[in-house]
């Protein structure tokens, strides 16, 4: 009934309610956890900048500077870690590029570039570049 | 109305860097972390490795990784602690935190890679 003794039920309850989201809402599904893994590769991604400046940073001071670092490089725990980076920096590639027909638009003789064709010109980039990086510390 | 014309320019670098990452890294860290301390691959002696870094592209392009995959790495770290672990109402602490160390990481690697180098 309206007018029911001054109540007015509108308006105010709408701020009690809060849709409490549990933080580990990311472990109820696989798809969920694939996602929190995609974003956790930002840390590795993070972790390989350093790695590899320290790196550069022992090879400017010196010859001995850089075999210490080829040593630490050998410990156990810094390989364990480093395979673990590896497989986090291949899966940030790999969502990276499963993306990018989604995010890029390519428009050629006014038709639109097929999704496939934009993934295949990102792995084929991917290959040359790898096949670059590898010549030049290399050879 | 400073955070509203940054945000952009954030998304921007997050993909750059993003795009960089994807497309370098794994080779540089597969060879540098992986191959050569297994010796699966004889590591390249110092004196190639200097001469490598000297040339003014390598160092540019390098650069250009670091500084760009780091702030890509702070922005998409960002967000995580925003959605997936619900900390959006400390979004200032999350902020500066960030893209402080990205930015901090990145004076590092400029400082190493155009001055000391």
């Amino acid at each position: 009934m309206s007018g029911d003794a001054g109540l007015d039920y509108g308006g105010f309850y709408a701020r009690w309610y809060k849709p409490r989201l549990s933080r580990f809402w990311w472990l109820r599904r696989r798809s969920y956890l694939l996602f929190v893994i995609r974003e956790l590769t930002s840390v590795f991604v993070a972790w390989s900048v350093v790695y590899l400046f320290l790196m550069i940073r022992a090879v400017s001071q010196g010859d001995r500077e850089y075999q210490q670092f080829l040593e630490f490089s050998r410990t156990p725990w810094m390989l364990a870690l480093n395979v673990v980076t590896l497989c986090l920096v291949v899966f940030h590639t790999i969502t990276w590029f499963s993306v990018a027909p989604q995010a890029m638009v390519v428009q050629l003789r006014g038709r639109r570039v097929p999704g496939r064709l934009i993934l295949l010109a990102h792995y084929a980039a991917w290959v040359v570049l790898t096949a670059l990086v590898a010549f030049v510390v290399l050879v | 109305m400073a955070k509203r014309t940054a945000e952009p320019f954030l998304w921007l670098l997050f993909s750059a860097g993003g795009m960089l990452a994807a497309m370098l890294i794994p080779a540089l860290f597969l060879l540098f972390a992986i191959l050569f301390p297994l010796g699966w691959l004889g590591p390249p002696d110092h004196a190639h490795l200097l001469t490598m870094l000297r040339f003014p592209l390598t160092r540019l392009a390098l650069l250009g990784l670091f500084v760009l995959a780091l702030f890509h790495g702070a922005h998409r770290f960002r967000y995580t602690l925003y959605d997936g672990l619900q900390l959006k109402s400390h979004g200032d602490i999350i902020n500066g935190l960030c893209y402080g160390l990205a930015a901090v990481g990145s004076v590092l690697a400029a400082n190493l890679l155009l001055r000391v180098l």
